[in-house]
């Protein structure tokens, strides 16, 4: 031993020179940073902590708004442990560890910390621990596709198109969701989206009913057609695909048989409170304040213009995309609870507003837009130029319309394309072949319709050219040849204001037997009569103005829907409901 | 023994006699006996544990283990936690390899879903060389570690720094040097980093170097032979007896190793057979574990030549947030550097396991097996025998 042991002694020395600078390897898992721009607040982190070491904090400077909880992530190096699994979960890959380890500090509270907030030295550090490449996620990133019929076995019908999850797809869908609420707060009506996301995880269906009723009456109808803006600001858009909110609250809806509802949602007995509501419209927000007010004890009677209830859903929105069936299950559940309804009634030419404010204790108006907008361009005059929503409103009442071989729409928007692809259809069964051009001043990028909307219209054969002001139609021996535009280059000026400029030499034709134009509707607020109209103050941009409870200056008289928000359903939808605690608020004398 | 050494031999007649038969209990007040606390807190005891004992002159007339001093409830952690958060709690569970904790709550997670099928080879080539690192590590501190126990501290030294090169190894795989939380259900936390077989290639070129001169430090020492040598005998009869495993059980002869019992990994594509010795006292111990080194080192090589170049680290598995594995209950082994070290895991359906129980080698070598080793031992050589038998507290109380 002696000779062995003396061995290393003219050897240099193991130890390393400088421990203080010694620099850690590239993956080493040291000392937090987040990218606080990147983050999103949505709290992931927090929830897979084991040692609950996070906390989401409100941070200088950074708000809250769609899509941003507005917080940050604070750590406790008293509690972490450096696993990382705040990392490999976080949903933007805003947060990592960099290599920096070492740290000396005399007060403690300087320990609890928010990265990428509070001043440190090592943010400069680039290498560190991330989430570990590739194919390391900890939950699925591609959405549960949806099945849906083909272009070819849809494009001459107007049945269903979307076909719904199987019990195995809406819980691998629901399986995605990290239940962060980042889609509640943006949802105008703000449903409990993983709350009833959970339900179908845990296969509970009939309490992911009772959570859809709680914020909306129309499950099956905003589980079809609903603009979806929680998917738009959805936590897991971020690194993969969004969840599909509104295909997992059409299958909770799907699932759940009519005749159980009143069981599931125990609205079999209601206590009335001997008060009457009047509603004017049975449009999304006229049937959301006539549910909630019936739940509240209030018998309801609903005036509606038309024949049938469901406003702008039922005559707006075609049965490709919304078939009436689905209304009729969500409209009869609410007209079940004891709601009755006045059809083929106009407030003003059958009834006046003042017999119901008489006759009743409030009246909620969700009378939504029914007037069509013109370009007015030359041309617009011929008969043979229309407006898509009474073309709609035509198609849904069975009313045989005008459908020549080729036709121009004028507009970029959802009812642009509904129009556009309704045409199509009655074209394919008419003629065989399809010969529709959509135009909108928006280019391609900035159109407003969903873009699901444009790229099914192209399949089904459709040309849709956006980016084009119309300029005149073109009219010879009282016969429309077609369309004449000009390139559009901006819609807005400096100030923010409607005001396109177009480059009036690049020209261009669309050839048309036929035009309709789809550039937004109007309402129509003539049954307010004079009395009441005194009263009525106005706010800005020629619309009602309301409270937060949508009680206009009238005081019995609340008004919600797309004559003051939207448009879209889930606007009607919050609005009726806040409006329908408002109008207990105003009869019980909160 | 070491009064031997010293040529002091004391003249046994003149002292009270060894009436005490093991078990009976020794009066204290007859003076012939004195109680030594061995621990908790003794830097010849491997963590806080300590062991009773009662001595007549140096000779150990009993002995008695106690623990209870680092209960820190870590199975109830994790029972209280979701799946995927049980990796970095148990790592705490054994910290001389505590890649082995990693492997075995994967392990059972991934049994128990069914996804145990779907991990990926990559990560089972990634999954074994981290055990095998860890293995390395171990052994660099405990071979040397032995001598250090019979006051030989120079091999400690060596040892340590080469472990250190393994740790440094680990920080680049895993980006920690102890608590690595590499191996997560379904998989691993990384790829090799660009370089790493070279890195470690040279690492395991000084640890031969190393291996041939702590042979001549400690196999040729007079000390070392004399002091362990006929010391703590476990007999193949024991093995079963006391449920006697890993390099202790080789020591006598009797050949378990769960890598060839029953083969995990890709271990069955290895080329290896476990080392044995046949005298079972603490030198026989000390010689199968310095050839299990040699060996170790062979497996790295093995792997790091077998492994795939490129290929997915981990499988894709529900959302960790609420993976729920139905009921079951499954009990998962591997061979640590101590022996088979297993996990019972019981899960009920919901999204945390119903009950965890980690079983250690510890469990039985440093309770009863050492209180009966120790009875006729010198007091010089207590801390010897409880790290030739791999003691390691933090294992028997979780
Ligand atoms: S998981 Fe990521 S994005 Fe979400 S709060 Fe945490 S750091 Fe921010
Ligand atoms: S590193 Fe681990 S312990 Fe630390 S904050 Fe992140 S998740 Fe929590
Ligand atoms: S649906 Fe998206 S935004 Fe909403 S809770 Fe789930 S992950 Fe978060």
């Amino acid at each position: 031993m002696p000779f062995t042991a003396w061995s290393k002694v003219v050897k240099e020395p193991v130890t390393i020179k400088d421990p203080l600078n010694r620099e850690a390897a590239p993956r080493y898992r040291g000392f937090h940073d987040n990218d606080v721009d990147e983050c999103i607040g949505c709290g992931t982190c927090e929830a897979i902590c084991e040692n609950e070491a996070i906390d989401l904090v409100p941070v200088d400077g950074i708000e809250t708004k769609d899509g941003d909880s507005g917080l940050r992530p604070k750590i406790d190096y008293g509690r972490c442990c450096w696993c990382a699994l705040c990392v490999d979960i976080c949903t933007t890959n805003s947060l990592r560890l960099t290599n920096e380890y070492k740290w000396i500090d005399t007060d403690p509270d300087n320990f609890r910390f928010v990265p990428g907030v509070d001043k440190k030295d090592w943010y400069d550090k680039k290498d560190g621990w991330r989430k570990p490449e590739p194919n390391y996620e900890f939950y699925g990133l591609k959405r549960v596709e949806m099945g849906e019929l083909h272009p070819e076995e849809r494009d001459d019908s107007f049945i269903e198109m979307i076909q719904g999850y199987s019990k195995e797809q809406a819980e691998a869908e629901a399986d995605r969701c990290v239940e962060c609420g980042i889609c509640t707060a943006t949802c105008p009506a703000h449903m409990g989206i993983p709350e009833y996301i959970k339900a179908i995880r845990n296969d509970d269906l009939e309490e992911g009913l009772r959570i859809l009723y709680d914020t909306n009456p129309l499950p099956e109808i905003c589980g079809r057609i609903c603009t979806h803006k929680c998917e738009t600001v959805c936590t897991m858009g971020h690194k993969g695909d969004p969840i599909s909110i509104r295909w997992l609250k059409r299958y909770i809806a799907d699932q759940n048989p009519s005749e159980k509802y009143k069981k599931i949602l125990e609205t079999d007995k209601l206590t009335k409170n001997g008060k009457k509501v009047a509603i004017i419209g049975s449009g999304p927000a006229g049937l959301s304040a006539a549910y909630y007010l019936s739940l509240l004890g209030y018998d309801i009677e609903i005036f509606e213009k038309l024949a049938e209830a469901g406003g702008m859903m039922r005559f707006g929105i075609p049965e490709y995309r919304l078939p009436y069936d689905q209304i009729d299950k969500d409209v009869n559940y609410i007209l079940s609870l004891g709601v009755k309804i006045h059809y083929n009634t106009t407030i003003g030419k059958d009834i006046t507003l003042e017999k119901l404010n008489e006759d009743f204790d409030a009246v909620f108006a969700g009378t939504g837009l029914h007037l069509g907008r013109s370009t007015r361009i030359e041309g617009t005059e011929h008969k043979h130029v229309y407006q898509s929503i009474e073309l709609l409103r035509k198609i849904t009442e069975g009313e045989e319309i005008h459908v020549p071989e080729k036709i121009v729409v004028i507009g970029g928007g959802n009812v642009a394309m509904d129009i556009t692809r309704s045409l199509a259809r009655l074209q394919k069964i008419k003629y065989g072949k399809v010969q529709v051009t959509a135009t909108s001043l928006e280019t391609e990028e900035k159109m407003p319709a969903d873009r699901e909307e444009v790229v099914e219209a192209r399949e089904e054969g459709c040309v849709v050219n956006p980016g084009w002001s119309p300029q005149r139609i073109e009219i010879v021996d009282g016969k429309i040849k077609g369309l004449h535009v000009v390139q559009c280059l901006s819609l807005f000026d400096e100030t923010g204001n409607f005001n396109p400029q177009c480059n009036m030499k690049n020209e261009n034709f669309f050839e048309a037997d036929m035009v309709v134009e789809s550039i937004g509707q109007g309402m129509d607020l003539s049954y307010i009569s004079e009395p009441t109209k005194e009263h009525l103050e106005m706010g800005p941009r020629g619309r009602i103005k309301v409270n937060d409870y949508f009680q206009t200056s009238v005081g019995w008289l609340f008004m919600g829907g797309d004559t003051i928000q939207g448009p879209d359903v889930i606007h009607g939808i919050a609005n009726g409901h806040k409006a329908a605690v408002g109008i207990d608020n105003f009869l019980t004398k909160k | 023994m070491i009064n031997k050494f010293l040529g002091f031999e004391p003249d046994k007649e003149k002292l009270p006699s060894l009436t005490a038969k093991i078990g009976d209990d020794i009066d204290l007040s007859s003076h012939k006996y004195q109680k030594i606390w061995l621990g908790p807190n003794h830097p010849g005891v491997t963590g806080n544990m300590s062991v009773e004992l009662w001595v007549q002159g140096n000779t150990v007339v009993k002995a008695k283990t106690h623990v209870g001093y680092l209960h820190r409830g870590f199975e109830k952690l994790i029972e209280r936690r979701l799946f995927v958060q049980g990796f970095p709690t148990s790592i705490r569970m054994c910290v001389a390899e505590p890649d082995t904790n990693e492997y075995l709550i994967a392990t059972c997670t991934e049994q128990l879903s069914g996804y145990d099928k779907a991990v990926p080879e990559m990560a089972k080539w990634l999954r074994m060389l981290s055990l095998e690192m860890a293995r390395l590590q171990g052994l660099l501190r405990g071979v040397p570690g032995q001598g250090g126990t019979f006051a030989l501290g120079l091999g400690v030294q060596w040892g340590v720094y080469l472990r250190d090169l393994i740790l440094d190894r680990f920080e680049e795989l895993t980006g920690a040097r102890v608590y690595h939380m590499y191996i997560i259900p379904g998989g691993v936390r990384g790829l090799l980093p660009d370089g790493f077989k070279e890195r470690m290639e040279d690492n395991l070129r000084d640890i031969d170097d190393f291996i041939i001169r702590i042979r001549r430090l400690m196999f040729h020492n007079s000390v070392f032979k004399k002091r362990a040598k006929g010391l703590a005998i476990v007999t193949p009869e024991m093995v079963d007896k006391y449920g006697i495993v890993g390099t202790t059980a080789r020591g006598c002869g009797v050949k378990r190793d769960v890598r060839k019992d029953d083969p995990y990994l890709h271990y069955e594509q290895l080329d290896f057979d476990p080392p044995t010795d046949t005298d079972g006292d603490v030198y026989a111990r000390t010689w199968v574990r310095w050839q299990e080194l040699i060996q170790t080192v062979d497996l790295i090589r093995q792997i790091m030549a077998k492994m795939p170049d490129k290929g997915d680290i981990k499988t894709p598995m529900p959302n960790v947030l609420h993976w729920k594995i139905p009921k079951g209950e499954t009990y998962v082994r591997l061979e640590s550097g101590r022996g088979e070290y297993g996990m019972y895991y019981v899960t009920d359906g919901s999204d945390k396991p119903r009950r965890v129980n980690l079983r250690g080698p510890s469990y039985t070598h440093a309770i009863a097996l050492l209180e009966d080793l120790l009875v006729g031992a010198d007091v010089a050589d207590v801390h010897g025998i409880m790290v030739s038998l791999q003691t390691c507290p933090p294992e028997i109380e979780r």
